[in-house]
This record gives C-alpha cells, structure tokens and sequence, in this order.
C-alpha cells in the first residue's frame, strides 16, 4: 500500500475532487442545469480555462520535469484547434448548403456540393477549391485522428532534429520559438488552405446541433474539458510517479550522467516532447469550439511564452503548480482585461489596467523568479511541511558532513 | 586469455593540442589499474575516449571478446555493453533519494517504454539494499542525495555504476575531498569490484594507489610513459622527472 500508485501523488485526490466539485457546482449554477447564477458566457470562459490548464499540464511535464524549455507547445495547441476547426466548418457548412440547395429543381450533384460547400468557406480568401489538407474534413473520426497525428508528426519531426544534434538550453527555445514563428506565418497566408488570417471560425455551432441551446453545449464542453484535465492529470502523475520521472528528472537535472548510465536521452527527451505535443493538441481541441474562433493570431510565439510565465509562476515540477498557474493568470488576465478592474487614478495619470496588465504580468513573473521560484504551488510546502533545507552557502568539505557554511554557523 | 579493453595509438587534438599522442593501452577481464599524471597529461580525455563522449582522429578502441570497435558509438550505447564511469565531481541526482538514484542505474531494460512501464521487482529492490550496504547508505536510502555528504555522494556515484553490473568501471579521482576513513572505504570498495571486474582509477594521492595495491600507468602529454607496479615506476627517472618531483 505504501508504494501504490495514490500514495504516491497525494495531489492527485485531492485535485481530482476539487475538479469533481467545481464542475458539479457549475453545473448547478448554470442557466442550462441550474440557477442560472453563472453565465453561458462565464461558463465558457472555465471551460477554456480547463483546457489551458491542461496545456499547462502538459508544459509542466517537458518543462518542468524534462528540463526542456519549449516555447513552442502553443503551436501544437493551436493546430488541435485547427484539425478539429476543419470538421465543424465543413460539416456545418454542408449541412447549410445542403438544405438550401433542396429546394432546387433539379438535385444538386456531387461536384456541384463540393463547389458550394467550397466556395462558401474559402470565398473570403478568393478560392472555392479545397486544398489537399482537407481531404478528411467531411470525417469525425478521421479528423479527430488528425487532432493527434499531425501535431504528433511535427513534434516528432522537429524533436528528431533537434535533439539527434544535441541542441540544448537556451538554443532549442530559440529553435522552438522559430517553428512557432514559421508555423504562425504560414498560416497567415491566404494559400495556406486554412483561410489565412481569417482563420476558421462559427465553431460554436455543433453540426446538426443547431435546436440544442449554447448554454447547455457550454455545460457539455464544460465537462468534456473537465475529464480529459482530470485524464491528463492521472496520466502525468503515472509518468512522472515511477522510474520515468526519475529518468527525466535526471535528463533535467544532469543530463550527461544519465547518458553515462546507458539511457538514451535524445530517446527520452523526443519521447516527452511528442507526447506533450499531443495533450496539448487535445487541449486545442477541446479550447477553440468553445472559444468559436481560430485564427493564427494564436499561433504567435507570444502564446507560447505565455504558457512558460503560466508554469513558473504556478510552479514548475509539480503538476497542480501548472494548473494553478494556468487557472489563476487566466482569470485575473480575464478581469484585468475585460474591463471589470477599476481605473487607479493617480491625478496626472490614469492607470487603466487593459493596457497595464501586461506590465504587472511581467512584473510578477520576474518576481516570482527572483524571490519564489517554486511558485504559488510553492504555498502548499508550508502545509505539508516538505520544506527543503536552506542550502546556501559553501559546502564545508569532509569532517562537517553535509553541512554548508550558514548551516553550520546556527 | 584475451584482453577486455584495447586502446591502440590513438590521438586527438583540440585546436592543435595534442591532448592524447599515440597512446595505448589494456586491461583484462578482472584486473585493478591506476592512472597517474600530471595535470594535463590527458588522463580525464582517455576516458572522454573510451566512453564515447570525444572521437579520436585516429587509433582503435576493441572491446571484449568479439573485439568490436567502440568508436563511433554513442555514450549510452558504450554504457549498456558494460562500461561504467564516474565523473571527477560527484555527480548524482540530488533531487531524488539515495534509494531512486540506485534504482535508476539498476542493469534492466533501458528503453522508454520499458521504463515508463517499469515496476521494481523484488531482485531490483534486493539488488538495491545489497548496494546499499556494499557503499555503507543503508541509513541513508530514502533520503535525498543532495543532502548527503561529499564522500557519501562519491560512493553513491560508485554504487550506481556497480548497480549497472559494468565489465569496466573508470573512476575518476574517487578519494578527492574525502577524509582518511572514507578513503580507505572508498579503497575496499574499489578492491571488491576488481575481483570480478576491470577497474580503472585515475588518483593524484599517491599514499591512495598504494593501498590499492596494483598496476601503475603513467601518462605524461597524451601518451604513456610508464608502466608496472608502484614502487617500480615511482623509481623510474623520467616519471621522477615529470610527476614526482615537482
């Protein structure tokens, strides 16, 4: 019992629960199942907050854990969004055209569809052909294999590369920040086949859904969001609980020695990154049909840095610290920007804070960084009393054992 | 009986310094070996060879029975067939117990999924006290290595290579910052790995190699300059020369 796998991650129940009753409570708050206390709107706005924690999750583990900085795993987000963007578009379109095509004399062929269907999504970017990449559009299913493979493919692709050459440290953030770049700049042309700066959007509309109000889809994404967070949160725990996260937490911590030991660390290193690559995709997925539009404006490199300041300032290496990151910066950057915080006026100046609350993010997370690095997840240590010893100072060498010079001096 | 490691006329150069010149060298099956020499004779960048972390311009490095060249193969991949190797500084993961850093270098499947999917069997955790006791951290298991001692932290570096079962260990400077007890632990430990394995140490401290009681390898600018027993290359002029005598 002392080694299964709950004892083992003490943060699992207790986040899996608080998930439990969070989602009950908004549930029961909502306008579709409930009081009506919360709106469709705001429900929207957790349920994007879930999936960013997820994503943040999924940082946490390449970051945090693994050692590498990617400033990249946005993009994956981003292109879940895409793939699953693909299949509402086309099939909420078709049924469109369809039915308004009935009504014609004589019933409209196949190619004839096509070309509709065509023309009403890439008429804005001058096009009524569908590029290659579309060609599985028309299928749930194949599209939502999509959601996995493609970014799958290109963390694969470009882990290869980078890590076969043994970029590390500061040189692989800046390579994953120039996929990022690329990616986002190649989607903001018109030929990308993906709409170009329009991006694909009206995803908040379910295909054939059309009679079930927004509100009850909310509390429906609410929950798919819910579960695939708690899922994630079980499959990291599982990944970091055992020899694998002593593996990569060695990767993070002294990658030559572990080399030296015999375990291929570009192996280990392609293996985290592509599957962070993957639940971040999935977290894409679940974000953009709630969010109803994506455009590569969500692509930028910014978003991916974001994401970076989310799990420091939550606090790296430790799953909640992600999600408390993700969730806290989320919300407050929510009422900072939606107007809802208070003007400060100074007199001469008025500090409004849509503009300002950049400059206070920025702040806090150089101040998280210099005087708490563990983060807020850091709080919980004062509770469980896992605070490690203030290890400052010189080591003393042999005869005072493992004491440092200010330990020593007590 | 055939030799488990042969090293013959390498070199390597960096930026024109001839760190290693033509150097040769061998070991058998089950056998202690010292390395002395100055500071920049080259001893760390044999082994940078030798473990695949530095290609060599030239020479051969064959490898057990089959002779097979382990030149051009990757650090893990000279770590699996069976050399292990402490670095000059202790290096262990000081974040995780005593008990973690062992389990981690215990000889099984090394491959991701393997691992992902790993749970410790009962030989794994034996292997793990038995190790435990061998570099004197029964005490210490569950807590973490950064807390540990300099000299604590060097045997739990020894003791992860001894989990991975080596035919080779290299050991750089293991007795550096340790003080007359822990040394001579250090020494017994070492000794009992050479009964059934070949053991490579590079050591400065001269009163150190003595108690290891074996063959004496001289290197002076990358190459060897001389070799036997203790007291014979300590008598040795040129060795006097360059090593000893200042």
């Amino acid at each position: 019992m002392k080694n299964s796998f709950f004892m083992k991650n003490p943060s699992l129940l207790v986040f899996l629960g608080l998930l439990a009753l969070f989602t009950l409570g908004v549930t029961l708050m909502s306008e579709a199942y409930g009081s009506g206390l919360v709106s469709t709107s705001f429900v929207k706005t957790l349920g994007k907050t879930l999936c960013l924690a997820l994503v943040a999750i999924a940082m946490d583990l390449v970051w945090g854990y693994t050692g590498i900085l990617s400033l990249g795993h946005f993009a994956f987000f981003g292109v879940g969004g895409y793939m699953i963007g693909m299949w509402l578009m086309y099939a909420r379109t078709e049924i469109i055209v369809v039915n308004s095509m009935a009504s014609a004399p004589i019933p409209p062929t196949a190619s004839e569809l096509s070309d509709a269907i065509g023309s009403q999504i890439f008429g804005v970017v001058g096009s009524s052909d569908f590029p290659a990449i579309w060609m599985f559009a028309d299928s749930l299913v194949l599209q939502l294999f999509m959601v996995v493979l493609v970014p799958g493919l290109v963390a694969l692709v470009f882990g290869w590369l980078a890590f076969r050459s043994r970029v590390t440290g500061v040189y692989l953030s800046i390579l994953t920040q120039a996929m990022t770049l690329a990616l986002s700049l190649y989607l903001f042309q018109n030929d990308s086949g993906l709409r170009g700066n329009n991006g694909l959007s009206g995803l908040q509309n379910l295909p054939g859904a059309d009679n079930i109000p927004q509100s009850v889809i909310s509390i429906w994404f609410l929950w798919g969001s819910a579960l695939a967070l708690a899922l994630t949160y079980i499959a990291t725990s599982f990944v970091v609980s055992g020899k694998f996260g002593s593996v990569i937490r060695g990767i993070r911590d002294d990658e030559a020695r572990v080399r030296f030991l015999g375990y291929s660390v570009e192996g280990y290193k392609l293996f985290v990154f592509v599957l962070t690559a993957i639940m971040a995709a999935i977290g894409g997925a679940l974000y953009y049909p709630q969010a109803g539009i994506i455009n590569p404006a969500e692509i930028a490199p910014i978003a991916s840095i974001y994401l970076a300041v989310w799990v420091a300032i939550g606090g790296r290496g430790r799953i909640y610290g992600a999600v408390i990151g993700a969730v806290v910066v989320s919300l407050v950057s929510t009422w900072f920007t939606g107007g809802q915080a208070p003007n400060i006026n100074l007199g001469f100046y008025v500090v409004k804070w849509v503009d300002w609350w950049q400059v206070l993010l920025g702040l806090s997370f150089v101040l998280v960084t210099l005087f708490a690095p563990k983060g807020i997840g850091g709080l919980v240590d004062l509770f469980t009393g896992r605070l490690a010893p203030s290890r400052k100072g010189a080591p003393l060498g042999p005869d005072a054992g493992s004491l440092r010079e200010e330990e020593a001096e007590k | 009986m055939s030799q488990l490691l042969e090293v013959s006329g390498i070199s390597v150069s960096f930026d024109g310094f001839k760190a290693i010149n033509n150097l040769s060298f061998s070991i058998g099956h089950a056998e202690m070996r010292a390395i002395i020499g100055p500071n920049g004779a080259g001893k760390t960048t044999f082994m940078d060879i030798v473990t695949g972390k530095t290609k060599p311009d030239e020479g051969s490095v064959l490898w057990g029975d089959l002779s097979r060249n382990l030149i051009g193969m990757n650090e893990a991949k000279i770590a699996r067939i069976g050399i292990g190797r402490k670095f000059q500084r202790p290096t262990v993961f000081e974040d995780q117990s005593v008990f973690d850093n062992l389990m981690i270098a215990v000889r099984n499947d090394r491959s991701p999924l393997a691992v992902l999917f790993f749970r410790p069997k009962t030989k794994d955790n034996d292997k793990v006290h038995e190790l435990a006791s061998t570099i004197g951290l029964s005490q210490e298991l569950m807590r973490k290595s950064g807390e540990l001692s300099h000299g604590q932290k060097q045997w739990l570096e020894i003791g992860m290579l001894l989990a991975q079962d080596p035919k080779l260990l290299l050991v750089d400077e293991p007795a550096a910052g340790m003080t007359l007890g822990e040394r001579e632990h250090t020494t017994d430990i070492l000794k009992e790995a050479a009964k059934t394995r070949a053991v490579v140490v590079i050591e400065h401290d001269m009163e150190f190699i003595r108690r290891l009681d074996c063959k004496v390898t001289v290197l002076h600018e990358g190459s060897v300059l001389a070799e036997g027993a203790l007291d014979h290359v300590t008598k040795n002029q040129d060795v006097i020369d360059v090593y000893l005598g200042r």
